[in-house]
């Protein structure tokens, strides 16, 4: 097989270590999230659902553990959806040339960048996981360390095939724009509907019928269920409600994200033949 | 390669480009700004289509196998396209496994053409703390390291000081002498002249005419007289019918004089049969046809000033290179 897809990783990585300033930005900055946002939030909550009566025999967790699994997701969307813009600076100042009039198959470019997103999405998962543990996040709580392992491979199927899939969407900008002021533009516009129409920081159940129709679509929606029924379990009640997963909901979700990542990966790899570089 | 033509968009910036490069020579585009060196570079190297007439590069189909015309080629490009953020191992490291070239006969590599390009002080130094004239190096390594059949250079001098020009021609010799085909574009008249073993002069996209360096020369006859008279109109009807006089030229201020024979000899003849026709010389200057000669002849527009009209060379001079 040929590998030069690991060179493509290899270079993006390079350069993500590199830059020490970005790197700790990128891994502060959602902890911070969570600890500011979550806190604060998680006392307003706490404060208004008080008097809601729990279900009886159903695990209840407070609010920041609810969003832990929102943040991550978060992180994660913004993560893959940012890390196309490097092909845009590639092919600005002419780096792409070299890569592109080597004999490596275009579709490796796609897959190494992919891989190296996937790469910068899962180490910022880790230390969210981490420094929420220390803010009294209720992950894995109860799971034997077994249970644990598995849980941590489940979130990591999900977030691996989350962020290849927006990191295609946004390798397919990136190739088709001129200016990386107009990604930044079409990438925060793109963000916004993504991340309100999810359950990523509040419940879905009380949106009117339209938005909860978006929120069953939208990726982020299948990646926060999937982190939330591996880290906290197929059962639990939080701000007042209750929430259950079952098996074949979560697997209908990591489906979703299959197929998305695979209709993302087509137009990508539809931009790429079409790309010249002058 | 045959037929090649190349349009962006309603611009035809190919026109009709046929030419052989044959194995193991230094080949040169010479052409002004726009002439469409690049665009024929980014054709041959696969980054722009074929869109009309048909390539073999190495023995490769450009249409039909371009896998592996990129295999056999290597490309030193006009504009900087090295990684600001690399150092220079990594870029070259970065090269070699783009085109899978295994670890070892990397590392080697990169010793080899470090030395050849005199960067070994710089191996763990990142791209942007490089000089203008050390990048361009770096490049040449990089296109040199996967040994390729063909190395494609655009401009490979473009913007360096007299010195660091001379010592990379002395570079492509040597790749050259060690096996390598060479294809450069250039407008550097001295850079074509010196380098290449035949050039071909392009403008608008059209080849004006290929052949070696004394060969285009000799074109334009054995010698080269300038003339400034009193009446340059009368002088040049009175030349033309001399035999030995192959072409005159007006310029803004005088003549020149293309001729089949030693200048040295003519001349004298010449000046007799202006004066006899009543026609006061002002000036006078002998010289062999230089490259420039040829570009301005095939062209009709110059480049650079000639070097044989006095005053306007001075001015050039100050103000140019
Ligand atoms: N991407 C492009 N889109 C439209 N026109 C282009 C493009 N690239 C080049 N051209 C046009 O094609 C013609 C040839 O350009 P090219 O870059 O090949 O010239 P060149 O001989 O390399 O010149 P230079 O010495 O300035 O590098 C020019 O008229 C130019 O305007
Ligand atoms: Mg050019």
């Amino acid at each position: 097989m040929h590998t030069g897809f690991l060179t493509i990783y290899w270079r993006d990585m390079l350069r993500f270590i590199r830059f020490r300033t970005l790197l700790f930005a990128s891994l502060v900055q959602p902890a911070l999230w969570l600890a500011f946002f979550g806190i604060a939030m998680s006392n307003n909550f706490e404060r208004l659902t008080a008097t809601m009566p729990a279900a009886p025999g159903v695990r209840t967790v407070g609010y920041l553990t609810f969003i832990g699994a929102g943040v991550i997701a978060m992180t994660t969307l913004f993560t893959s959806l940012f890390a196309g813009t490097v092909l845009l600076f590639d092919k600005n100042w002419g780096l792409m040339r070299e890569t592109l009039s080597s004999p490596l198959p275009r579709i490796h470019i796609i897959i190494g960048i992919g891989l190296s997103a996937m790469t910068k999405s899962f180490i910022q998962a880790g230390v969210i996981m981490g420094f929420g543990l220390l803010l009294g996040v209720q992950f894995f709580e109860g799971y034997t360390p077994a249970q644990t392992f598995f849980s941590l491979l489940g979130i990591m199927l999900f977030i691996g095939t989350f962020s290849l899939g927006f990191l295609f969407l946004s390798a397919a900008i990136a190739i088709t724009m001129e200016s990386p002021e107009g990604m930044q533009a079409v990438i925060t516009l793109l963000t916004m509907p993504f991340f309100f129409t999810s359950n990523a920081l509040y419940p879905v159940n009380s949106f009117p019928p339209v938005l909860r129709a978006l929120s069953t679509v939208n990726p982020l929606t299948h990646l926060v269920s999937g982190i939330r029924y591996f880290a906290i379990g197929s059962d639990f009640s939080s701000i007042g409600l209750r929430y259950t997963y079952t098996r074949e909901e979560v697997l209908v979700s990591f489906l979703a994200l299959l197929a998305f990542a695979g209709i993302m990966f087509l137009i990508a790899r539809w931009r790429f033949t079409k790309v010249t570089v002058t | 390669m045959n037929d090649l033509e190349y349009f962006f968009g309603e611009v035809k910036a190919v026109d009709n480009i046929s030419f052989t490069v044959k194995k193991g020579e230094i080949f040169s585009f010479l052409g002004p700004n726009g002439a469409g060196k690049s665009t024929v570079i980014n054709i041959l190297t696969t980054l722009l289509p074929v869109q009309k007439g048909s390539v073999k590069i190495a023995g490769y189909d450009l249409k039909k196998e371009p896998e592996m015309v990129r295999e056999s080629i290597g490309i030193v490009f006009q504009e900087l396209t090295l990684d600001r953020d690399m150092t220079v191992r990594e870029i070259l490291e970065y090269h070699g496994r783009l085109y899978s070239m295994p670890k070892t006969a990397r590392q080697e590599r990169i010793d080899e053409l470090l030395g050849l390009v005199e960067l070994e002080g710089k191996r763990d130094v990142l791209t942007r703390h490089l000089s203008g004239g050390m990048k361009r190096r770096l490049e040449i390594a990089r296109g040199l390291m996967t040994r390729p059949k063909v190395l494609f250079m655009d401009e490979p001098t473009i913007g360096l000081d007299p010195q660091t020009r001379i010592r990379i021609w002395d570079y492509v010799r040597d790749i050259n002498r060690q096996g390598t085909t060479i294809f450069l574009t250039t407008h550097y008249m001295d850079e074509a002249d010196q380098l290449s073993d035949r050039i071909s002069i392009i403008d608008h996209g059209k080849i004006v005419v290929t052949g070696r360096s004394w060969e285009l020369k000799n074109t334009l006859g054995e010698d080269l007289i300038y003339l400034e008279t009193s009446d340059n109109w009368t002088a040049s009807d009175l030349l033309k019918k001399l035999d030995s006089v192959k072409g005159v030229r007006e310029k803004s201020k005088g003549l020149i004089i293309m001729v089949n024979v030693d200048g040295t000899y003519l001349l004298p003849e010449i000046m007799d049969k202006l004066r006899s026709g009543g026609i006061r010389i002002s000036a006078v200057n002998l010289k062999k046809p230089s490259m420039d000669d040829v570009f301005v002849h095939y062209t009709g527009r110059e480049l650079r000033d000639t070097g044989m009209e006095k005053g306007s060379t001075v001015s050039l001079r100050a103000g140019g290179r």
